[in-house]
This record gives structure tokens, sequence and C-alpha cells, in this order.
């Protein structure tokens, strides 16, 4: 059957895939016929999106991205690449009054510089195919303000930019560089906070499509890993049901 | 954190509101400066100066700044 959206034969790396998104994405890759190799910091949970992973010959390899030299080790475990799905993520909800410098190391870490170490060292070891993709989860909140979330939205800022400055440097091996800014998609990371039912119901009311499912931001994933995107790169792909749209 | 001492910090929070109008029995969330920001510094300080976490679900359940100094106290 014709699929121009199909992952047949690509091996793909997603970060952060012990849960949320980063499990979502892995999963849904798996099912359009990638070879997954999946990481997370909790053996459990990334275990447990293994055993849903479609398909054969998949790998799961625990590393803390925190750690840079984790991020080496991991680079050189790796093997070759025609996909890198950078989900790892984590947020804190404060007012920039509160801000310490704790959080903006341990935020920007994981969100931004673990993506960025672990790009350099793979183009070092030429681990990143000709022809391969590069795809961030970055966040409307780049431009979309939220009381508390300046760090945050900030980090993803910083991914945006550099996507942009990787895919002028790899264009000449055809390698393609891209972010996926997701809309509120109810998550572990989000459960887990201080968000109650009754915001959450607000929030809702702001979405004209209503919230969104993990599958609808793996799906975006698919395509700029598929070779229907190949000529896509440097871009921002907004997936929020529309609620940037006021 | 005594009791006044946590009216203090939570007087603090407001930056148009003199600190001498919050007593104990202040029905916080009629103050006219009460925000979702303002919630979220409450969060923080509690977190900064008191090493406890507070939710949002907390705050709504306080209606004066000693019910909620409880609700910390019980964490």
């Amino acid at each position: 059957m014709y699929n121009p959206f199909s992952l047949a034969g690509k091996t793909i790396l997603v970060t952060g895939a012990s849960s949320g998104l980063g499990a979502t994405a892995a999963i849904e890759c798996s099912k359009s016929g990638a070879t997954l190799v999946i990481t997370g910091r909790n053996s459990e949970r990334l275990t447990n999106t293994f055993s849903q992973l479609e398909g054969s010959n998949h790998n799961q390899l625990q590393y803390d991205l925190t750690v840079k030299e984790s991020i080496d080790e991991l680079a050189n475990a790796l093997p070759s690449l025609d996909g890198l799905v950078l989900c790892a993520g984590i947020t804190k909800t404060i007012p920039v009054k509160f801000i310490s410098n704790e959080s903006i190391d341990e935020i920007f870490q994981t969100n931004t510089i673990s993506s960025m170490q672990l790009i350099q060292k793979l183009l070092k070891l030429k681990k990143i195919n000709k022809g391969g993709s590069i795809v961030f989860i970055s966040s409307i909140s780049t431009s979309y303000a939220d009381k508390g979330n300046s760090i945050y939205a900030a980090s993803k800022g910083a991914i945006n930019s550099f996507s942009r400055v990787l895919a002028l440097e790899l264009a000449s091996q055809r390698i393609t560089s891209n972010c996926i800014q997701p809309g509120f998609v109810p998550t572990r990371m989000l459960a887990e906070g201080a968000i109650s039912e009754e915001q959450l119901l607000e929030e809702q009311k702001k979405y004209p499509l209503g919230f969104g499912e993990p599958a609808d931001i793996a799906n975006g994933i698919i395509y700029l890993l598929s070779d229907a995107a190949k000529w896509v790169t440097g871009s921002v792909l907004t997936i929020d049901g529309g609620v940037t749209l006021r | 954190m005594d009791l006044n001492e946590f009216v203090k910090h939570f007087a603090e929070q407001f930056d148009e509101i003199p600190p001498e109008g919050f007593k104990p029995t202040t029905v916080f969330k009629d103050i006219e400066d009460w925000s979702s920001l303002t919630a979220l510094s409450i969060i923080a300080m509690v977190d900064e100066e008191m090493e406890k976490r507070i939710t949002g679900a907390d705050i709504r359940a306080s209606n004066t700044i000693e019910d909620l100094y409880k609700i910390v106290q019980s964490k």
C-alpha cells in the first residue's frame, strides 16, 4: 500500500520515552514501522513503554540526561540513527520573583542543554544518517505567555532557535531539523503538578478543538520523521487545537 | 514559622497593599489585587520559606490566611 508517511527501515531515538508525549511518540513510531531506541530516567516506566512497542529489534537504554557523562555514554551506546525525537522535558510553575538558579539549571539542563549536547556528540560520532530527521518537542509557551511559566517558555524558545541553526548547518547532509509546538495535552507531567480538575476544565474552554491527545502530537512527529517531510526544515509546527488563534 | 510571621510573608506577595492591612482573619480571595499570579507567589513563598509544598487546591480550600496557615502546618 502507498504510504509516504511510513517509517519502515528507519531507526529512531526517542528521549523522554518513559512517560507522556515521549512514550506515545515511541509507540506510534513503532506502529509506523520504525525500529526504536528509547531512553528515559525511570527504568520501570521505560520498560512499560518498551513492552508496548510493536514489531521487533527495538532497544531501551536507561540514562539520566541531566548528567553530562550520561549523554556521552548514551551517544556511544547508540546505533546510527535516521531520526531523533527529543521529548525529555520538565516544567515548574513559579513566578519570576521566586526563580532560583537551581530551577533555571534543572529546567534548562533537561529541556534544552541535554538535547544540544546529545546532538553535538552524535554529529561528532557521525551517527545521524544522511536524510535523517531531528524533531524537537517545543511548546506554544515560546510565544503564548502564561504566568509562572517563564523558565519553561525560555527553555523551549532556545530550542526553537537552536533548531533553525542546526537545520542550516545540516542541510548539506539532507538532515532536517524541526520543532513541534504542542498545546496542552493532559499527560503525567502535568497531572503530577498543582493543576486541579477545576482548573483543567477552565483551561479546556480556551481550546476551540478541546484538549488534544498524545497521539495528535505523535502523528505530527511521524510526519516530520517520514520521507514525506524531506523538504521541511527549520520549521515550527504548532499542534494546539487552535488555542493560539486568539 | 508562627502565624504572625506567615501573615507577614503572605502580605509581601501583594505589591499594592501595605502589610498592615493583613490579619490572620483576612479573607484573602476578597482582596481586590488577588489573582492567579498571587496564588502562584503564595505557593512559591511557602516552598521557599517553609520548605513545604501546597497546591492550588489548598488555596481554594482556604478562606482566611489562618486557614491556609493551618493547612501548611498539617503538611
